[in-house]
């Protein structure tokens, strides 16, 4: 059974964000994630708010710069489903397509999708660990099969979001709303690091809720994939997963974004990888070279060092097939 | 719990197998709850509890859902559908006949969940491929069957229903 708390269904985005900024207070979209972490007591709260009465950020529509907007409440059914996005925006469809189950996918929306939080066993059991104010990252000695091989300092959490990388490889922007008015950050710097704040997977502060995501325009010829490994095949979080975006309109790569999921606290921009490939014709011997570069800088725990092997295979599956 | 911590008892308006219901629920209450304690829908199983299993599966406007992760406020205004109301009152439903038929039911713990999600499955799309239904499927544990009957079971109950002819007649003919 769940804690007690009291629920809240606002009307108006107005009112979710008066009752959003009340103490104690958490944001519902599709529920999925946060009431396994209510019924864990990873957190507790003494209001819950309901977003779901907030059609206007149901929907996917598209912009005047001839991108698209996806309001936060659109469900990963929603974004897998959409016509346009599974033809131009192809990573995102197949991102949200493989997150979770069909049961899931009904409930959960995109909002909350890049707002969940982190999986590792020890943040969603009972120890006291540094994501939640303790003074030890259990993962470091423990357990940590799972955890990342970039990006960690103190904790070691993956960011387990399937869409963000593919949002990140578009190069999306996050609208944020909050009682004082709203501003739009690029979905880079939307996710932050343990060196940056320890108990936080992005930068949203208390009170203040997504209300869309932007995707600029895609130039055209422009293939984008995302691929994941799972333990099962279905129904599971990525140990790791690929998203590319490349536009090669003749023999050679113009433009490439090569982000990484399932390995870092946050998406995982391949900056060397993409480097190596920029510019390049898209052969073995490229290749070989981006493989090499997709796993510079890694450093791995005791019991994940598999997943640079997981990362190679998959950045030269993945790009293989785009040649 | 102590006293001044009770739940709020909300009053709300249920709409569950096309029955409408006013019911008190505690405020924290997850659909499945309020199925099974409030309602005595018991069909809907509580298995993990947590998104992980799909045996608490219903039908919300249609859709398969988890009954366990949604609090019992976001069913409001929707229409719920649960195991208890996938049979007519003629008799089952083809695919509850099929699964019988193809023994695709063991210990019939996830029975529910996998009925309903396959009945969403058959009402948008009357001839699934094997793949299609693996995909349907692909939310509903079963610890006991390995699935081959469940898949089994699904094709024979869509047969059943394109040809208008009980499971049993088409596994004969
Ligand atoms: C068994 C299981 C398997 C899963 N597998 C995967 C997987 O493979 N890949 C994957 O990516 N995910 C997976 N998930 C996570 C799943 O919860 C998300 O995919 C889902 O999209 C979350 O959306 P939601 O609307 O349900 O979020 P909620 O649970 O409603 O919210 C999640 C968090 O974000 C906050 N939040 C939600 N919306 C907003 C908003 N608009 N503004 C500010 N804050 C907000 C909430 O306060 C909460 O803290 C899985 C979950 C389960 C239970
Ligand atoms: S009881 Fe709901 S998914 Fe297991
Ligand atoms: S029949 Fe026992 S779990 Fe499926």
């Amino acid at each position: 059974m769940l804690p007690n708390f009291t629920y809240e269904r606002p009307g108006s985005v107005d009112e979710a964000l008066e009752h959003g900024s009340s103490e104690g207070a958490v944001l519902h979209a599709g529920g999925t994630d946060l009431l396994g972490c209510l019924r864990d007591g990873v957190f507790s709260a003494k209001k819950v708010v309901s977003l779901s009465g907030l059609e206007e950020l149901r929907g996917i529509s598209p912009t005047r710069d001839g991108g698209l907007r996806v309001g936060a409440l659109t469900t990963l059914t929603g974004v897998a489903s959409d016509p346009t996005i599974a033809e131009r925006y192809t990573v995102l469809a197949q991102a949200a397509a493989s997150a979770a189950s069909p049961q899931l996918r009904n409930q959960g929306t995109i909002g909350g999708n890049i707002c969940q939080r982190p999986r590792c066993w020890y943040f969603r059991g009972d120890w006291h660990c540094l994501r939640k104010g303790g003074d030890t990252c259990y993962a470091i000695a423990g357990e940590n099969h799972f955890h990342c091989i970039f990006g960690g300092s103190g904790c070691y959490i993956v960011h387990p979001s399937d869409t963000a990388p593919a949002l990140q490889a578009l190069g999306a922007s996050v609208r944020i709303a909050s009682r004082s008015g709203s501003r739009t950050v690029p979905i880079e710097s939307f996710f932050l690091l343990p060196a940056d704040d320890i108990q936080r997977e992005n930068l949203l502060e208390p009170g203040e809720l997504v209300t869309e995501v932007l995707l600029p325009p895609v130039a055209s010829g422009t293939r984008s994939v995302y691929r994941k490994v799972r333990d099962r095949g279905a129904w599971d979080f990525a140990l790791a997963g690929l998203a590319a975006v490349v536009t090669m309109p003749g023999d050679s790569v113009e433009t490439a974004s090569l982000v990484l999921s399932g390995v870092a606290p946050k998406p995982w921009r391949a900056a060397e990888a993409e480097g190596a490939l920029t510019g390049a014709r898209l052969d073995a011997e490229t290749i070989a070279r981006v493989v090499a570069a997709s796993v510079a800088g890694a450093l791995p725990l005791e019991h994940n060092g598999y997943k640079v092997a997981l990362v190679r295979g998959l950045m030269e599956e993945t790009l293989r097939a785009l040649a | 719990m102590r006293c001044w911590e009770r739940p709020l008892i909300e009053i709300i308006r249920l709409s569950v197998n096309g029955d409408s219901h006013e019911i008190g629920v505690p405020s924290h209450y997850t659909l499945l709850e309020t199925l099974r304690y409030v309602l005595g829908l018991t069909g809907s199983k509580q298995g993990c509890d947590k998104g992980d299993c799909g045996a608490c599966t219903v039908l919300l406007d249609g859709l398969p859902t988890l009954s366990c992760i949604l609090p019992v406020q976001e069913a409001i205004g929707r229409q719920v559908t649960t195991i208890e109301g996938l049979a007519d009152p003629d008799g089952p439903h083809a695919l509850q006949d099929a699964l019988d038929l193809t023994g695709g039911a063991q210990c019939g713990f996830c029975t529910p969940g996998i009925l309903m999600s396959a009945a969403a499955l058959l009402n948008v799309n009357s001839s699934p491929t094997r793949q299609e239904i693996r995909e349907a499927l692909s939310g509903n544990l079963c610890r006991c069957t390995g699935y081959t009957k469940i898949y089994e079971a699904v094709e024979l109950a869509a047969r059943a229903l394109r040809e208008q002819r009980p499971p049993a007649e088409v596994l004969r003919s």
